[in-house]
């Protein structure tokens, strides 16, 4: 297909700093082609703000090719924007029409503290992490690697789950703001591999611990988090974690 | 001063237990009384951090991210070689080094190659045991592809997201250590300078992204890993954020940099459609095993593909390398690449691009079967481009993907300066001049689970244990000079953006200093490097201030470094007068305009000594010898 070029109308949430009081901002762009990604345009758009003298809009980004984590915003509503199963960066200008209103905000939890306009602080999942998202095994004088066979089909689901980029749009989705899809995501990976099972108890009781000490919500099945998730990671894995959690919350010494 | 690489003696298959026995090592109570500082958290800062911290050593990391999982390494896709032999197809230790020093063009070190081909099996073990989630054959053993480059299958992979989970593995042992209270991370903090005194790394000076403060920190060693200097061209398929910024200020501070001309540029990326073009995506090589390359007979021809009869197509490839046809290397492919569309006939909107065509693989083994191969390549495709492989050829074009070229190191993985390691493609590497397919995985590996661990005892059992002290001088001094550089980049207050100035340089590199050189083009970038450096130190706008988060400034700052790097890497070009590797040097071909290597003159390995500002680097020569391999000329036809 042809490029095109369109106009596009923006409201994006401009906030200072952490403590600052935000507001939405509207700007206005013309000619935009529609080969290009969302974030080239807000690109154009910075650089248009540059030379006029204004502040650019800080989006965090890295990778553009829709595996890092690092993007997001929401778009209309919709976490990552529209287009199912898409990163922010990965989403096109052709998918908007000539003359389109998009409002763009960041991705809001109260664990998640906005740094500045569109980016914020995601350490929060770091944390959940650290309660308990790894095999504890030191470097060195592991087994050779075809010690434990694992079938075709677990090795899969572990990968379906272990997909996950961490980028937070299922917590911004939820109506609870919950990060029970993300926490799932990584519960079931290793619950699912023989690896994980040595510590699989302890895992989802300390991660679901940590994530409601940091403010997250709970799940009550809305299932937005699986919409916006721009992997498609499926809410089945909220199911296993919850086996997983009653499991070793009954069964627990 | 004369360049040890520290290689011990003995046979090739000896040496790294050899010298694991030969050095110094620190006692594992005193262990907690060392403090390092790991730059970076990719597969190899991760990887390093984690099982420094796991030995018992109090580790500081730094990212640019706002979460350590975010780093470049995520965005691997094919796979990690190791020489495990599972497939019983003739693959060993040796093979796999054979395959890598031969891949590399014979321009890396015969020991380091030897020895990451022995760990390579070590770094599957472990990353199975973490939980990483390789593709499985039914019956629960590990599945292998082939690569480029090989003729064994020994790639291990996690469908097209191996780097993800590779470093997903890394970071979750990384965040293990950070719950153990062995492990700090400053996550959104950017190395602004090393601080040396009395010659030895002592620490850095950093400015936190979100409120500019710039701090000290001390230790008894630094770590860099802080990956390779591809986005000098602007366009590549690196990160936005991937920068040379760390690994130049080490440079400026001592440390010798390496074949910074040694760049890798990948055959099969999309691509550019326009001005507005932020990076450039990568496509899986597999795609050349189906695909077949092509463009019109006719310079200029702008018929759609479906509508140019098979007599008037040029398969290029398959003419000119009968023996290998699309499957040559990714030099050779890149290279020819760029020829037809130098020549007018590119294809698509901007004439740069060829087609890889899958209508034959289509006829032959039906849409289902190509599907199964390539399906999620084609989507991804299809994603950015909105052109279904399946109707119409695809476009391809070469990018910037990989970086062989780095600080230089010794066998110990320690630059010229005591005190400095560097891993991963921060490194000058075990890849020589040309890296092979799923190998950049297994070195950041390497380098950061099983060789630093071991050799960074020798250095720090000759340093006194202890909390490191940061009220030295040179701490505040350094302070203020990365200060002063906040200030001087804000007072420009010029009239063009540093993307802007960023897009020019890097045209002019790709033009220039890309797959094929010559000395003229050379010294033409050489000569307008400098200007374009005086244009941005006169004309560049950063918007707001240094005490905010302020992306402009970040970006400008990395941009000042690229434009003194860029200098050197061409005056590293100009002075290999050989064509090597990625590389063809015009004045250096065959009778058949291949690439003709010259190792009588050129067998050693660059490293660049800085001199200071607007100085002519030194350059010292570690010549490279071949006890266990003979260098051979590269045919593919």
């Amino acid at each position: 297909m042809q490029s095109k070029k369109i106009d596009i109308n923006l409201k994006i949430w401009r906030q200072e700093n952490p403590d600052a009081q935000g507001s939405f901002q509207e700007y206005s762009l013309t000619g935009i082609s529609t080969a290009m990604s969302f974030l080239e345009m807000l690109d154009v758009l910075n650089e248009k703000l540059t030379l006029e003298g204004g502040e650019p809009v800080a989006f965090d980004h890295d990778c553009r090719e829709g595996i890092c984590g690092m993007c997001g915003a929401v778009v209309n509503g919709q976490p990552h924007g529209p287009e199912p199963g898409t990163t922010l960066c990965q989403l096109h200008m052709r998918h908007f029409k000539d003359g389109d209103h998009l409002v763009i905000e960041p991705f809001r939890a109260r664990a998640f503290r906005i740094e500045k306009d569109l980016v914020v602080d995601r350490s929060s999942l770091d944390e959940i992490i650290q309660a308990g998202g790894y095999v504890s095994v030191n470097t060195g004088g592991a087994p050779d690697a075809n010690t434990i066979p694992i079938p075709q089909q677990t090795a899969e689901q572990a990968m379906d789950a272990a997909a996950c980029i961490g980028c937070g749009a299922c917590v911004a989705a939820c109506p609870n703001a919950s990060a029970m899809l993300f926490v799932s995501a990584k519960v079931s990976q290793l619950a699912l591999l023989p690896q994980g099972h040595p510590e699989r108890k302890e895992r989802a009781l300390n991660m679901v611990g940590k994530m409601d000490e940091l403010g997250f919500g709970n799940c009550s099945n809305e299932r937005e988090c699986e919409a916006a998730c721009p992997k498609g990671i499926s809410i089945r894995h909220i199911a296993r974690l919850n086996r997983e959690f009653i499991k070793a919350a009954l069964f627990s010494e | 001063m004369k360049l040890d690489a520290k290689i011990p003696d003995g046979p090739l298959a000896e040496k790294w237990d050899k010298h694991r026995f030969a050095s110094k090592l620190v006692n594992p109570a005193n262990k907690r009384k060392y403090h390092i500082i790991v730059v970076g958290s990719g597969l190899a800062g991760a990887s390093a951090a984690a099982t420094l911290a796991e030995l018992g050593y109090n580790v500081q990391v730094f990212t640019i991210q706002d979460s350590p999982r975010r780093a470049h390494s995520i965005a691997a896709q094919g796979g990690i070689n190791a020489a495990k032999n599972y497939q019983n197809d003739g693959d060993s230790v040796f093979r796999l080094f054979y395959d890598t020093i031969k891949g590399g063009d014979f321009r890396a070190r015969e020991a380091n190659v030897y020895r990451l081909a022995q760990l390579s099996n070590n770094i599957i073990d472990q990353c199975v045991a973490q939980g990483v989630p390789f593709a499985r054959e039914y019956g629960g053993s590990l599945a292998n592809r082939s690569f480029g480059g090989a003729q064994v299958s020994r790639t291990f992979y996690a469908r097209g997201q191996t780097g993800q989970q590779l470093l997903l593995g890394a970071y979750s042992a990384l965040m293990r250590q950070v719950h153990l209270g062995k492990v700090t991370i400053h996550a959104r903090q950017e190395m602004m300078d090393l601080v040396v005194e009395a010659g030895k790394a002592k620490g850095i000076v950093t400015r936190d992204m979100r409120t500019g403060a710039i701090a000290s920190h001390a230790a008894h060693a630094v770590v860099l890993a802080t990956g390779g200097y591809g986005n000098v061209y602007f366009l590549s398929t690196n990160a936005m954020a991937s920068n040379v910024t760390a690994a130049w200020r080490a440079h400026k501070k001592g440390a010798f940099f390496a074949n910074p001309c040694f760049v890798q540029i990948h055959p099969t990326c999309i691509p550019v459609h326009g001005d507005y073009q932020s990076k450039l995506t990568l496509m899986s090589e597999s795609l050349r095993n189906d695909g077949r390359v092509w463009v019109p007979k006719k310079a200029g021809d702008k018929r759609p593909p479906t509508q140019i009869p098979e007599a008037e197509r040029d398969y290029y490839l398959e003419t000119k390398y009968p023996g290998f046809g699309n499957l040559v290397p990714r030099d050779v492919a890149s290279r020819n690449a760029k020829e037809v569309c130098d020549s007018s006939r590119g294809v698509g909107e901007t004439g740069l691009a060829v087609y890889l065509d899958f209508a034959e693989a289509i006829k032959r083994d039906g849409t289902e079967t190509i599907l199964r191969k390539y399906g999620n390549l084609f989507q991804m495709y299809e994603k950015i481009t909105d052109q279904d492989p399946v109707k119409q050829p695809m476009m391809i074009y070469p990018a910037v993907h990989y970086t062989m070229g780095g600080l230089w190191v010794d066998y110990n993985l320690m630059s010229t300066i005591p005190g400095l390691f560097v891993l991963g493609e921060a490194n000058f590497s075990d890849h020589g001049a040309n890296r092979l397919g799923a190998s950049a995985l297994m070195q950041g590996l390497a380098d950061g689970y099983f060789i630093l661990p071991n050799t960074i005892g020798a250095y720090l059992s000759g340093c006194a244990p202890g909390v490191p002290d940061r009220s030295a001088r040179v701490f505040a001094e350094t302070e203020k000079d990365a200060e002063a550089l906040i200030t001087r980049l804000l007072a420009v207050k010029g009239k063009r953006t540093t993307d802007d100035i960023h897009k020019e340089l890097g045209k002019l590199l790709w033009d220039h200093c890309g797959m094929a050189r010559d000395r003229s083009g050379l010294q033409k970038a050489l000569a307008r490097i400098p200007q374009m450096r005086e244009e941005f130190w006169n004309n560049v706008l950063i918007p707001g201030t240094g005490q905010q988060l302020n992306q402009s400034l970040e970006r400008a700052g990395r941009l000042a470094d690229f434009l003194e790097f860029a200098e050197l890497m061409v005056a590293d070009a100009l002075d290999r007068q050989e064509s090597c590797g990625c590389h063809l040097r015009e004045e250096s071909q065959t009778e058949e305009n291949e690439a003709k290597r010259d190792d009588e003159k050129y067998a050693y390995v660059a490293a660049w000594e800085y001199q200071g500002a607007g100085k002519t680097a030194v350059l010292h020569k570690e010549s490279l010898t071949f006890e266990y391999v003979t260098p051979s000329q590269r045919s593919y036809k």
